[in-house]
């Protein structure tokens, strides 16, 4: 599938202000981190859990778990792949019983992966609530889900699609809109 | 290739080692499932897979039940006496029944060497060999290396010994292929009447005598004794078995320090294994049948799943 | 009626022939083979660069009747023959009930004649039933036809009487066609031991299971100075000892099958029951001592040891599945193929292995070009290539593991008593 850029809409400064803010906003919101935790979605919702994590350190001067979250096993389009994705494993190392959890993810769009996140998140325990943190929210929602926290609400059309890069997989950090070519 | 482009697991041999990493590499999240509280994925809803078992083993029917039932498949265990096999419906007519009743999967046991074979040519359910005659037992062997990879960090240049019945044993068939592919050391060990020809064909080495064979192994596997063979006459007794072969606590000693010890089971204590090694710090046999499951759901996983045509995402 | 085969490349070993020569056939027997002939009123075959050979003989077929009419009948068992290049063939008494009297052999003999192809000639059983208890009436049966004495299909598991049927069938100048395998040594084997039957987890047979009883065998013919053939020899050290009993000047011969020829224990990995046959097709190493004894004369002669089975019997479990291969429509093709086009094997002893020698072995009046003998003619056209089609045999038995390969080399006109019967792998129907 031949893609071409169209143009960045966010670069490593405006990704790093916006979890600053989002950061911010999660203590606000909780009022302080007691029993609040970051999980992350494979992929780059797990960089980005741990960014997060470290900024509301940083504010709070605490620590906070943070886990990675792999929903390969909840997707619901299975059927529909001509072959399994790869599985990767789970690491949650914490009791998620009681604790207030922010999922975190690169991109919300149909809200199927949220789906399929929280499904994963009930198997492992009880969590008090789930809230949800994304970089890039674009719209087109297929399920009944809302972001709490968004970095940047980008309007697009179906035929384009967001790439976000993170240096712990891509080498660079930014958010460009990419169209489909036909070939 | 990658694994899922096959439509049916039925050895180790035809397999390449990138398919058997990705297999290993699906099984680590896998075994994670099972130690969780909650044991169950939705993975599989709605897929249906069947066991079929022309020889009797409880243990691995269930572990591939279980980890059928981990991933939500709806399993069923269709009961077969051995002896229908050569009587009544064929084999061709089962299988066409099994499969009109909408399994996506068959998990088939069978005596006779090649019969999996002969039912993948003849369904378009996924067939996955439990164990056919003394050819191959690919789960085992994959579970084997699962159990040998997660304890050593690696299979890569592993000296392997595999002691016991080796020309009945579809078990130590497909360690060889497997192992092989690694670039391990794999010797076998047992008396010369269960030793089958071409061994240094396959690139591994026979030995009759346990002390010799054990000289530096990495891992030990040892295998069941079928009682059956001493009144076929490979071997006088299964008193003089114990004396030339049973595996014991000084033998490890000719082994490394870190030596694993590995039974697909169920064990004949006090015959092939002593209960001193059986329970020792060194064996890992209580851990391959966790790791069978996770073996087992690894491989539903990626045969049941997706879809039959490619489908652009 | 006259028939005149021209300009084709004649091989009769019997007479020391091989060059373009026409032949001349009239009333069923040969008349001429010359470099010129010239008949007006003859039927004219144009055989240009086609070798034009004595009828073939294939002295170990199954025909499955009376019995096992579902397999194989002496109807399609006939059409098989003439399609595949064959004009006389010899069938095992292994049918139900078995050929091991006079009424049974002549059921077989009479049913063949009026089928009209080719000649059907029986061979009767050792012993009543194929038990391997008691002498069938030889000479009964010799009476009603049979050619030759064979338990074909089961080995002759009593040395006692294996001793008494060579001494006694000596006496009617009949061979005895044995079939050497010593059932507890092959146990429950599917396949060849030895490194393949290892890699596949197969139990194998041993080359020893025949060996051991072509040693006894062997040793019975000198005992008795009876006439020994050995059926499908495939092992190296059954040739030996076959060749070291010639040059001691017993009388044992000894027959080799196309398949153990063309292919090795390595296609059993498929788990094609059609690669299920006894013996089993055998190692490598085996294979190139098979073709060098047949072309060192070793072996005297070819044979399919054609064994139809319906589907039923193939498509199942390999453990279950029958032993055999339906050989006569591929035979010659195999040959001509894997041995002569590779010039492994001499096309005149080809021809003799298929013709001369078999009628001698079985004391027939076939197997050359005479002027004077029935015109039994082979044409074979050696640049023909072709795919086997079982679906395309006339023999009931589709059951070949040769299916789907291209050969070169393949009769294409069979001519029994003066008559065509087929023509390009068909047969004629009258």
């Amino acid at each position: 599938m031949p893609l071409r850029e169209k143009n960045q809409i966010m670069d490593e400064v405006a990704i790093k202000r916006a979890l600053t803010r989002i950061a911010h906003e999660i203590i606000e919101r909780n009022k302080g981190v007691d029993r609040l935790a970051v999980v992350g979605i494979r992929r780059r919702g797990g960089p980005l859990a741990i960014e997060l994590a470290r900024r509301i350190e940083e504010i709070e001067g605490v620590g906070i778990p943070v886990g990675i979250l792999d929903i390969t096993l909840y997707r619901d389009d299975l059927t529909l792949q001509a072959s399994q994705p790869q599985v990767h494993r789970t690491e949650v190392n914490f009791d998620i019983n009681d604790m207030k959890i922010v999922l975190v993810d690169d991109v919300l769009y149909t809200g199927r992966t949220v789906r399929a996140a929280m499904d994963a998140l009930m198997d492992l325990g009880r969590p008090k609530s789930i809230q949800l943190a994304v970089l890039v929210d674009r719209g087109h929602r297929e399920l009944p889900i809302k972001a709490d926290f968004i970095g940047k609400n980008v309007p697009t059309s179906k035929q384009e699609i967001i790439s976000v890069f993170v240096k712990e997989i891509d080498g660079k950090d930014g958010v460009s809109i990419e169209e489909i070519v036909d070939s | 290739m990658k694994f899922e482009q096959r439509k049916d697991l039925l050895g180790i041999k035809e397999l390449q080692r990138e398919e058997i990493d990705q297999i290993l590499d699906t099984a680590v999240p896998m075994k994670d499932i099972i130690k969780r509280d909650i044991k169950k994925v939705p993975t599989l809803r709605g897929k249906a897979m069947v066991t079929i078992f022309y020889e009797n083993s409880t243990r691995t029917r269930t572990s591939f039940e279980l980890a059928g039932k981990y991933l939500s498949a709806d399993t069923t265990n269709l009961a077969v006496s051995t002896s229908s096999v050569q009587k009544g419906e064929s084999l061709k007519d089962t299988i066409r029944t099994i499969e009109m009743m909408g399994f996506d999967l068959m998990i088939m046991r069978h005596s006779m060497t090649g019969t999996p074979h002969y039912v993948a040519r003849n369904t378009s359910m996924r067939v996955i060999n439990a164990g056919d005659g003394a050819n191959e037992h690919p789960t085992q062997a994959l579970l084997d290396m699962y159990s040998i990879r997660e304890k050593k960090g690696r299979l890569d240049g592993l000296k392997v010994a595999i002691l016991g019945d080796i020309l009945h044993s579809r078990v130590a068939r497909s360690n060889i292929y497997g192992l092989s592919k690694y670039g391990c050391e794999v010797r076998v060990v047992g008396p010369s009447t269960l030793i089958p020809p071409g061994m240094e064909k396959m690139g591994v080495k026979a030995y009759y005598s346990l002390d010799e064979a054990l000289n530096g192994v990495d891992v030990i596997n040892v295998l069941r004794v079928q009682r059956e063979r001493q009144e076929i006459g490979y071997f006088p007794s299964l008193d003089e078995y114990s004396d030339l072969y049973m595996l014991r606590t000084e033998h490890l000693l000719r082994a490394k320090d870190d030596v694993m010890i590995l039974h697909p089971g169920p064990m004949n204590r006090g015959v092939e294994i002593s209960s001193e090694v059986a329970d020792g710090i060194q064996s890992a046999i209580n851990e391959q049948v966790t790791n069978g499951v996770a073996i087992r759901m690894a491989l539903l996983y990626m045969m049941m799943g997706g879809a039959k045509d490619e489908i652009a995402n | 009626m006259r028939l005149l085969i021209k300009s084709g490349q004649v091989i009769d070993p019997v007479n020391g022939i091989n060059e373009v020569m026409d032949l001349l056939v009239e009333d069923g027997k040969i008349i001429a083979v010359e470099n010129k002939i010239e008949s007006k009123e003859a039927v004219v075959i144009d055989a240009t660069g086609k070798y034009v050979c004595p009828g073939f003989i294939d002295m170990h077929v199954h025909l499955r009747e009376p019995g096992f009419e579902y397999k194989e009948d002496i109807n399609s068992g006939s059409r098989a023959a003439a399609a595949g290049g064959f004009t006389t063939i010899c069938c095992m008494p292994n049918t139900n009930p078995v050929i091991d009297n006079a009424a049974v052999a002549s059921f077989v003999r009479d049913r063949g004649r009026r089928t009209g192809l080719v000649n059907v000639r029986p061979i009767g059983a050792i012993t009543k039933k194929q038990a391997g208890c008691e002498l069938a009436p030889v000479a009964e049966m010799v009476t009603a036809g049979c050619v030759a004495i064979s338990d074909d299909g089961k080995p002759v598991v009593r040395g006692d009487i294996m001793r008494n049927a060579l001494e006694y069938a000596k006496m009617f100048g009949l061979p005895v066609l044995a079939h050497c395998e010593d059932p507890q040594i092959t146990r429950d084997g599917q396949m060849h031991e030895g490194y393949f039957s290892t890699y596949f987890g197969m139990k194998g047979i041993p080359a020893a299971a025949e060996e051991v009883m072509v040693a006894r065998d062997i040793i019975l013919a000198r005992l008795t100075g009876g006439r020994l053939h050995v059926c499908h020899v495939s092992t190296i050290g059954a040739l030996d000892m076959i060749a070291k009993a010639k040059k001691e000047g017993l009388a044992v011969t000894c027959e080799v099958t196309p398949h153990h020829l063309a292919l090795t224990d390595e296609i059993v990995g498929s788990y094609d029951t059609d690669t299920k046959v006894s013996p089993p097709l055998r190692s490598a190493e085996h294979v190139v001592a098979l073709r060098k004894a047949l072309a060192d004369g070793v072996i005297d002669c070819i044979a399919t040891d054609h064994a139809p089975h319906e589907l039923e019997a193939k498509d199942c479990e390999y453990n279950l599945a029958a032993n055999g291969i339906s050989g006569l429509e591929t035979a010659i093709a195999v040959v001509m193929d894997k041995l002569v086009n590779t010039g492994e094997l001499d096309l005149e002893q080809m021809v003799r292995a298929f013709t001369s020698t078999p009628a001698d072995i079985l004391g027939l009046p076939c197997g050359e070009l005479s002027p004077g003998t029935p015109a039994d003619i082979t044409i074979i056209d050696p640049e023909l290539v072709k795919t086997v089609d079982p679906e395309a045999f006339y023999s009931l038995g589709k059951n070949t593991p040769f299916k789907g390969m291209e050969l070169k080399g393949w009769p294409v006109m069979t001519i029994v008593g003066g008559k065509i019967v087929a023509q390009a792998g068909r047969v004629i129907e009258d």
